[in-house]
């Protein structure tokens, strides 16, 4: 209102992303200032491409919203955006589904196609399968700090929308004989996609095998360079030139790895990072997750942040499908007597979606899970993996596992462990146009679209990009989710803000 | 009704909320065409897949959205208006998730890549098959509307959802009777919309009284959800409170209010709240907490005042050394009893500062407390506290060291205070691991316990090599010297 005072002549405009709400709206009006906007427009942004086989529609509340509040306006968004995809990709034949929300998902998938008939188009579809898969299906993996060279750039410094801040530090440009006295202080920023040829190579590999491809890189780079020596002729030179830029683009985004990997280096092997590790393996693998432990309790004694309590306890939490009361109510307890007390309202949430919960039924299932869909995989081979454990170091998505078994043998052959994981599973079908029907060639892969309904982490799409390039795997994967996330960002989005909202 | 217009523009764009009525007005058409135009650049893109004949009525023009209008009659006054907000948008044809343009904009640009909405992949993907497929399904993007449709006619609860779902303006006054509107709003759920949803829902807020909105709800629990989260982003506590106790929610009644005390930011107020929350049907477990909550703020003002009065006064020398960086209110348990151990040590548990008495009201445990005491204990640098918090006295008067925590922790939280060798050592030769133990003294130099630790292990070829780190000539260096010869001499004999 007191721009508009000030420059009557400027107009106001106002862009709704990704769409109008009716809640924006009412705030407006009650500031008083909706009608100064000349244009009210939404821009839909259903689902956005982060890379060739990434899709996200980056709703971070979708979770929180689902699974907390039982409002599933996102997976209406997720359908909308699934329909779009398929007016533009095909009709997918098969859907397959476990989870409530995937449940719904689907309905309104099949109630959209059949409310809309005049979407049929003559597209050959390019998905085979969608595998829809709620988030709450697999609460554990979320909470397992990564280990690929992706995941641990943003656990460490977040990723937002593939870019990523950087301490300045080890970018600064050395030159030559300065001692570097005027180091940068802008945190230095860098895009992150598969257009980088060495990122791409390494983003999904396990963080212990990163350094030898660097050193490789390094020595390839190197003799490329000396090739300016053996130019002789005009002819060479031009070559050489002609590939410099190439070459130099490499060494840089070389340098920008090298320095990005060293960083990460001082975080893991850090004796905290280890003692955090040893003590979410030793949960993952089903050691003492029925009693107190030690480390978190260290822990909250020396007041590390809440969140990575939080991601402690509630990791073991789930290993143990909820803990005694004894040691929830011991672990609540410090908690809130070391943090404040008002962070009930923050481990009622959790509580709530499953993540921290006292045992009911006094059964604990995970052990089940885990040994007939092998999640745990002692000899885990980091350089030159065989298996999906690789992204853990020893722990296999469940997620991942489960679209790697539908697949192959299919989901007939763990029923029922199926039955243990929450939500239904369920297959469906959609006609396609006749002529359309494709019939795969021999030797062809299939494509499958996964769908995380909550989120999704790097790793998982590291583990899905491994089974992609398998040689006989048979299936291709693109992969899509409501949004990316990691332990914090997730367990964040469940915390109760504690500050009233600054108006 | 009246309202107050913030300017002429607004008023003359602006919508009257009228009962509905249908005036033929054609021959308005003519004089209000240019009003219209300016109305319709802002609309957008009107779904066409009714083709019905354009009305042109004006006077008949829906209401702007429902909370709009809503929040008109409820307030009585609004300081400016506009007339055209349209109702919750949903994507401009069935699937395409592409921008809505107001008609002004050529869509051929759009999909060119002009114009300022174009900006991510999607967009130029689906302008590649633009000639291949969008036609079938988004036939409105080919012909954009000019018109500014009207609706006249009675729609039914069905597509009155639809319309909305697609975006289109609709007045929800129609739906009179309880009936329909329970009618409208199974509708509305059953179409998953959440924006369409909420809509109905402010509509029949407004309109129902609350014991029948409640017992409606009670009966879906889609709406309800969308209800209830739709009052807790708004922030209205009461109606919510209200709802969820006629739900029999309690628990959740208990949190939601005690959540209410984070936005009291006067800590009398926010005691006050608090006392008023304990009553409140909290779960066993989380009742003590709450208890412990409204405790722990009442002692912490009695203890602020205090001492705010005792560091102006200037008398204390231990809060003239060290003064206070922050208030203690709000802080949490573990934190008050870290500073109640360093500025109100020695008081007797009668006082309400003191620690022993915070770990009696808050039954801190042992280890907890002595970790705390120990760390705040340590940065006075009070050796002799330190000694006595980790020392037992047995039933026979025998004195004991010991650690609800480990010593290794101990030492840890010494060395970080900068503590002498003297006193690290103490504690490093009471740690019970031995790879710890000489791990520790090695790192910090107390070279007594190595030189201890290597001749209880009988290890020759470390002690001699440990000699090398010990100042030639110094008593650990003869020491060492005098422990290797005696082991000679044991071997032998």
């Amino acid at each position: 209102r007191e721009d508009r005072g000030r420059s009557p002549q400027r107009d106001f405009h106002i862009l709704f992303v990704p769409r109008r709400s009716l809640l924006c709206e009412q705030w407006l009006k009650e500031q008083g200032v909706l009608g100064s906007f000349i244009h009210r427009e939404q821009y839909s942004l259903d689902l956005i491409p982060f890379d060739g086989d990434l899709l996200s529609m980056e709703s971070e509340s979708a979770f929180k919203e689902c699974y907390l509040e039982s409002d599933q306006t996102s997976l209406y968004h997720a359908a909308k955006g699934l329909m779009t995809l398929q007016a533009l990709y095909g009709t997918i034949p098969q859907i397959f589904g476990k989870g409530d929300c995937a449940r719904h998902v689907a309905n309104m998938m099949i109630r959209m196609k059949r409310e809309f008939p005049g979407s049929q188009n003559s597209v050959f579809p390019v998905f085979d399968t969608l595998l829809l898969l709620d988030r709450n299906v697999d609460l554990l993996t979320p909470l397992a700090t990564q280990l690929t060279y992706e995941g641990l750039i943003d656990e460490i410094y977040g990723i937002q929308n593939t870019y990523v801040k950087l301490p300045p530090e080890k970018f600064a440009p050395k030159k030559q004989g300065e001692g570097g006295k005027d180091l940068p202080t802008e945190p230095k920023k860098l895009q992150l996609n598969s257009a980088e040829e060495l990122y791409a190579e390494i983003r999904d590999k396990n963080f212990n095998a990163v350094g030898s491809v660097l050193s490789k890189k390094a020595k390839i780079i190197s003799a490329a360079f000396e090739e300016r020596h053996h130019a002789k002729t005009v002819g060479e030179i031009k070559q050489f030139v002609s590939q410099l830029p190439h070459m130099q683009a490499a060494r840089s985004s070389l340098a920008n790895h090298t320095s990005i990997a060293e960083l990460i280096k001082d975080i893991t092997t850090s004796e905290d990072f280890f003692d955090n590790l040893t003590v979410e393996q030793e949960f993952m693998s089903g050691i003492d997750t029925d009693k107190v432990n030690n480390y978190i309790e260290d822990c909250i004694a020396q007041k590390h942040p809440l969140i990575k309590i939080l991601r402690l306890v509630c990791l073991q939490s789930v290993c143990n499908s909820g803990l005694k009361q004894k040691v929830l109510d011991h672990y609540k307890r410090e908690i809130l007597q070391t943090y404040g007390f008002e962070h009930i309202l923050t481990l009622n949430n959790l509580e709530k979606a499953g993540l921290l919960k006292p045992q009911t039924g006094g059964r604990n299932n995970y052990p089940t899970i885990r040994k007939t869909l092998r999640l745990w995989m002692d000899d885990v081979n980091e350089q030159n993996p065989n298996d999906i454990s690789y992204v853990y170091s020893g722990y296999a998505p469940l997620s991942v596992r489960l679209a790697q078994l539908l697949a192959r043998p299919g989901w007939r052959s763990i029923e029922e462990v199926l039955k243990m994981l929450p939500g239904p599973h369920f297959e469906e079908r959609q006609q396609l146009p006749t002529g359309l029907q494709k019939k795969r060639q021999h030797g062809e892969n299939r494509v499958t679209l996964v769908f995380f309904l909550g989120g999704v982490t790097y790793a998982e799409i590291a583990a899905l990009r491994f089974l992609s390039q398998m040689e006989d795997g048979g299936t291709e994967y693109v992969i899509a989710t409501t949004k990316l996330i990691n332990g914090t960002t997730w367990i964040k989005s469940l915390m109760e803000k504690l500050e009233p909202a600054p108006l | 009704m009246s309202r107050v217009r913030a300017d002429e523009e607004e008023y003359w764009h602006s919508s009257k909320f009228r009962a509905f009525t249908f005036d033929d007005e054609d021959d308005e058409l003519s004089q209000l065409k240019e009003s219209k135009r300016a109305v319709n650049s802002l609309r957008d893109i009107v779904d066409d897949d009714d083709d019905d004949l354009e009305r042109v009525s004006w006077s008949g023009e829906p209401v702007g959205s429902i909370s709009w209008s809503i929040k008109e009659t409820a307030s009585g006054s609004t300081s400016s208006l506009d007339g055209r907000d349209s109702s919750p948008q949903k994507g401009s044809s069935s699937y395409a998730a592409l921008p809505k343009q107001a008609s002004s904009y050529s869509l051929s640009s759009l999909f060119k890549g002009e114009g300022f909405l174009c900006a991510t992949q999607l967009c130029l993907s689906l302008s590649a098959l633009t000639d291949t497929g969008v036609k079938n399904y988004a036939p409105e993007l080919r012909r954009p509307k000019a018109e500014y449709k009207d609706y006249s006619s009675d729609w039914s609860p069905k597509d009155t959802v639809r319309r909305m779902q697609r975006g289109k303006v609709c007045s929800l006054e129609r739906f009179r009777s309880l009936q329909d509107k329970l009618v409208l709003l199974d509708e509305a759920v059953a179409g998953h919309d959440g924006n369409v949803i909420t809509a109905v829902l402010i509509f029949l807020k407004r309109t129902l009284r609350r014991e029948i909105l409640f017992r409606e709800l009670e009966v879906r629990q889609v709406a309800l959800c969308h209800l209830i989260h739709f009052l807790r982003e708004t922030g209205e506590q009461k109606f919510l409170l209200d709802l969820l106790r006629f739900l029999d929610r309690t628990e959740e009644v208990a949190l939601s209010q005690y959540r209410e005390h984070l936005n009291i930011q006067d800590v009398e107020k926010r005691r006050e709240f608090l006392k008023g929350c304990i009553g409140l049907p909290f779960s066993a477990e989380d009742t003590s907490h709450i208890q412990d909550h409204y405790t722990l703020l009442e002692r912490q003002i009695i203890i602020e005042a205090n001492d705010r009065h005792l560091e102006m006064a200037g008398q204390s020398e231990l809060f003239r050394k060290y003064p206070r960086k922050a208030s203690i209110l709000n802080m949490p348990l573990v934190t008050t009893l870290f500073y109640s151990c360093f500025y109100h040590y020695t008081e007797a548990e009668g006082m309400f500062s003191s620690p022993t008495n915070l770990k009696k009201t808050f039954k801190i445990p042992d280890k907890q407390y002595v970790l705390t005491a120990l760390a705040a204990r340590a940065k006075l640098r009070a050796w002799g506290d330190v000694d006595a918090l980790l020392t037992t006295k047995n039933w026979l008067g025998y004195t004991k060291k010991k650690a609800p925590i480990g010593f290794h922790r101990v030492v840890e939280i010494l060395q970080r205070n900068n503590a002498p060798v003297q006193v690290l050592q103490e504690y490093v030769r009471l740690v019970e691991d031995v790879e710890t133990r000489l791990n520790l003294a090695t790192k910090y130099k107390c070279h007594d316990v190595v030189i201890e630790t290597y001749r209880d292990l009988k290890d020759r070829i470390q002690l001699t090599a440990y000699k090398c780190k010990v100042e030639r000539g110094s008593a650990e260096e003869e020491k060492i010297n005098s422990i290797l010869n005696n082991m000679v001499r044991n071997y032998c004999f």
